[in-house]
């Protein structure tokens, strides 16, 4: 048997294993919670400008987002994100909280193999390319912006 | 006001809906998604296409990863103007700054506090 042949049996068996989320619910779930989150940090930014009213509208956002991550942290340090990640989807990955889940969850997952090693090394384990690749894009549109 | 929440809800829950046909039709992983929805949210923002959606749904747009990436990009544009060519480096992440502070320490804190449970698949 040629490599070719094999690699596409292997590959026949590997979709035959690999569980499906080919369900429709799946993307109904994931708009219903991403727009609840949505939704939350919108309440979440009304009641600051209405408690402080001299917070400008964009620190108010800033300020909301920090707290929308420190509930998705404490969520994932008590096993309860990942609960809502396993029928939400997408719906608890894209939002904010969902980045905050990436950094949290492997950071708690790797503490037994060392604070330093363990820990802060696999905190960016997905956290990493978002970073890197967000700060490419930013100077690329830095760099295209300056020659405008 | 309802109005601007009913906004927020389909704006945001529509963004994440993206998210999930891509899971569904490409398999794709959670890092991609996000690496994907920074990008993009980056580049609406370079041409001005993000600004009018942050307008119109609130947090609907500024809660979603794209947010971040929209952040990036309007943090870069706008020290370049301040700035100039050092505002090329320091423009996208003083922007973020704020996001990826509070997730790294908040992140650090509960990891030391609470111990991994067992996943159950």
């Amino acid at each position: 048997m040629d490599v070719k042949e094999r690699n596409k049996k292997y590959n026949e068996y590997v979709d035959a294993k690999v569980p499906k989320t080919k369900n429709f619910p799946t993307l109904i779930y994931a708009y219903l919670v991403g727009g609840v989150i949505c939704m939350i940090g919108q309440g979440i930014q009304d009641i600051l400008l209405a408690l402080f009213p001299s917070l400008t509208l964009e620190d108010a956002g800033a300020w909301m987002l920090i707290i929308l991550i420190f509930f998705a942290s404490l969520l994932t340090g008590l096993g309860w994100y990942d609960r809502i990640g396993v029928f939400a989807g997408a719906g608890s990955i894209v939002p904010i909280t969902g980045f905050s889940n990436s950094i949290a969850s492997p950071a708690i997952e790797f503490k037994k193999e060392g604070i330093i090693f363990g820990l802060c090394v696999k905190m960016f384990s997905i956290a990493g390319p978002v970073i890197v690749n967000g700060v490419a894009i930013s100077v690329l549109v830095g760099i295209v912006y300056l020659f405008l | 006001m309802w109005l601007m929440y009913l906004k927020v809800f389909l704006v945001g829950g529509f963004i994440c809906m993206l998210g999930q046909i891509l899971i569904i039709k490409t398999n794709i992983t959670s890092a991609r998604i996000l690496v994907l929805f920074v990008v993009i949210g980056a580049l609406l923002e370079a041409f001005g296409l993000y600004e009018p959606i942050v307008t119109f749904a609130g947090a609907g747009a500024t809660v979603p990863i794209t947010g971040f990436g929209r952040s990036l990009a309007k943090g870069a544009i706008q020290a370049v103007k301040e700035k100039g060519i050092l505002g090329i480096f320091t423009g996208g992440l003083t922007a973020t700054a704020g996001g990826i502070a509070a997730a790294v320490i908040f992140a650090y804190i509960f990891a030391l506090i609470f111990s991994s449970k067992t996943k159950k698949f």
